[in-house]
């Protein structure tokens, strides 16, 4: 399992686990059992994990799928700065996130997943991973003048493009080499204009 | 404390490890995970021991209650429920007596779990019948081609197996599209490096040394299977249109493998045109089935059945040495990088227009469409599908099949 990265798999946890502390909490406080705070406590902190895990983050090797709206949650969480990017903060965030709500039966579900997510993200903190936000490159606007090529500088017949160099290297080897190919056409058997 | 008291019953405590088990099930069988590490999917699954035990022993405890049986005998239960102010002992109706019901969900998990274990028990079976692997074909783009052998190996075109090779683990089955075709005295896959243990396997067989290896000193495999797919349909329709991405060609390799064979031996199936794309992204990657296209071509235009497959080639990338040398053969008879009559397109396929030109072609007919390949792509296919398919009865019909694991 070398290529795994484990914070992948801890996110989908993590989101998980959020979503059932939510519903956990719906049914404790909407039943109003004995101690039904820690109901609301445990809504509370579900849709804060759900926000905090919805944005996925980047992977090192090969292309993300974003979670699709996950641009505006990225930078938020992005904000929040190494907080977010470490996941020893995460891993014990959510340790701590989950014990008010192992109080209450109705929620206890949601403490348990909670608790796994946080043990493979302090996995993936060991193994030196990282959040990065998946961040969309900004449009190289093409310049005009770069796209127009420089016109041939000598008539046909004309070596192929690999052979003829760039503007730019022939300058640089004027002084070493001297070479015909920068400069005007040098006609190796010498040409007459026969037109009398 | 109720949390604790319900927890210390064998229900509460068998609820909460099961339902943690599926949610962690769930969670490690996502598609990206799948994709990311087929090996952690795998092994999370196995989970589900713990799942199927702890179902069958939840109802240990008999805390739900419900009528005793010598009760419901003097109490008769449709009778009764309308006379409910006349329930006393004596009467017709005595009053019904209640005990904890014993636990009834093995009933239910019986029948699949013993199928189950039947599959496993014939997947250890197989893995000690013998494998033996008669050609190993490193192709461009790290895919390698296996030829193997087995005794009483049957199969259709576009089933898969499932492969284990001990000397990279010993717990993992790896599924894989078989490349042959029935009629062949051999079975082949071909395997692209992709992961952990595709990528092991490739170096395992010497894909990537210069230097080809002594056949004795070759890992073992073990191989169960073969599993049907969707694919073996393709032959049942009058159309079929097969469209795939990348390596995802390989099932439909084994069907076209198949179709040769029948061509040969006049073999009568209901198909009568087939259309076949295939797009890539690197031009090396037609080499792994190009030589099987061309014997197709040939042989098909021999027999006089060159209508009968309209395959089409789609390169969606290239550079600008390729694309200048592309432009300098463009006029020439075989096309230059398949070498084929039918000359490769470039960019992806305009499936409107195609799928169009398809519905024209064959009006009132019932067309089979079978993809392998990425989902994005999978998500059109189906839209055109649904887009081009009549609404009357009797008009085009387009079914849409999906091969991809």
């Amino acid at each position: 399992m070398g290529q795994i990265e484990w914070a992948m798999w801890a996110n989908e946890q993590a989101l998980a686990s959020g979503l059932i502390l939510i519903t956990g909490g719906i049914v404790a406080t909407a039943g109003l059992f004995t101690q039904w705070y820690f109901g609301a406590y445990s809504i509370a902190a579900g849709v804060f994990v759900c926000l905090l895990e919805y944005p996925r983050g980047k992977r090192k090797k090969g292309s993300t799928m974003e979670r699709c709206g996950q641009k505006h949650m990225t930078k938020v969480v992005k904000m929040l700065g190494p907080l977010s990017r470490n996941y020893y903060v995460r891993a014990f965030l959510h340790l701590g996130l989950s014990v008010p709500a192992g109080f209450l039966l109705a929620t206890i579900l949601g403490t348990a997943c909670l608790f796994i997510a946080s043990t493979i993200y302090l996995l993936a903190a060991f193994r030196g991973e990282q959040w990065i936000p998946i961040e969309s490159k900004p449009k190289e606007r093409p310049q005009v003048g770069t796209t127009i090529k420089q016109p041939p500088s000598n008539p046909p017949p004309r070596p192929p493009a690999e052979a003829r160099k760039k503007p730019s290297e022939a300058e640089a080897e004027e002084g070493a080499a001297g070479g015909p190919t920068g400069g005007p056409q040098v006609n190796p058997v010498p040409v007459t204009d026969e037109v009398v | 404390n109720t949390t604790t008291e319900l927890l210390a019953t064998v229900a509460g405590a068998t609820g909460l490890v099961i339902t943690l088990a599926l949610i962690l099930i769930m969670t490690s069988s996502t598609e990206l995970i799948r994709q990311a590490s087929y090996e952690l999917f795998w092994y999370t699954h196995h989970i589900f021991i713990i799942f199927f035990i702890g179902l069958a022993v939840h109802g240990v405890g008999r805390i739900v209650r419900g009528q005793t049986p010598e009760s419901l005998l003097q109490h008769n239960v449709t009778f009764c429920r309308d006379r409910y102010t006349k329930w006393q002992t004596g009467t017709s109706c005595p009053v019904p007596q209640f005990s904890g019901k014993e636990p009834s969900a093995w009933k239910w998990i019986l029948g699949p779990v013993v199928l189950h274990a039947c599959e496993r028990i014939i997947r250890f079976w197989r893995f000690q019948q013998e494998v033996v692997i008669t050609k190993v074909v490193s192709h461009p783009c790290g895919v390698l081609e296996l030829n193997m052998r087995k005794r009483n190996f049957k199969m259709a075109p576009g089933q898969y197996v499932l492969i284990q090779c001990p000397s990279i683990s010993s717990l993992e089955w790896h599924p894989f599209t078989l490349t042959s075709a029935p009629q062949e005295d051999f079975f082949s896959v071909h395997i692209q490096a992709a992961g952990d243990w595709t990528g092991a396997l490739c170096k395992v067989f010497g894909a990537e040394g210069p230097i080809p290896m002594e056949s004795c000193i070759l890992p073992r495999l073990a191989v169960d299977g073969p599993y049907g797919s969707a694919l073996t349909d393709v032959f049942h329709y009058t159309v079929s249109v097969c469209i795939a991405a990348g390596i995802g060609a390989t099932p439909f390799a084994s069907l076209l493998k198949s179709l040769w064979y029948q061509c040969e031996s006049e073999a009568h199936t209901e198909l009568n045109k087939m259309y076949f794309y295939w797009i890539c992204r690197d031009p090396g990657a037609f080499e792994w089935f190009a030589d099987l296209l061309l014997s197709l071509e040939t042989h098909l235009s021999e027999q006089g059945k060159a209508h009968f497959l309209s395959y089409h080639i789609f390169l969606t990338s290239w550079d600008e040495n390729q694309a200048a040398y592309i432009a300098l053969h463009w006029d020439e008879g075989t096309d230059v990088i398949t070498g084929l009559r039918q000359k490769t397109s470039y960019g992806r396929p305009n499936w409107n227009k195609e799928f169009q030109q398809i519905a024209c072609q064959h009006p009132s007919s019932n067309i089979g469409v079978f993809f392998c390949g990425p989902k994005a792509l999978s998500k059109t296919l189906q839209r055109m599908c649904h887009l081009y398919s009549s609404a009357d009865r009797r008009g085009v019909h387009f079914y849409y099949s999906d091969e991809s694991i």
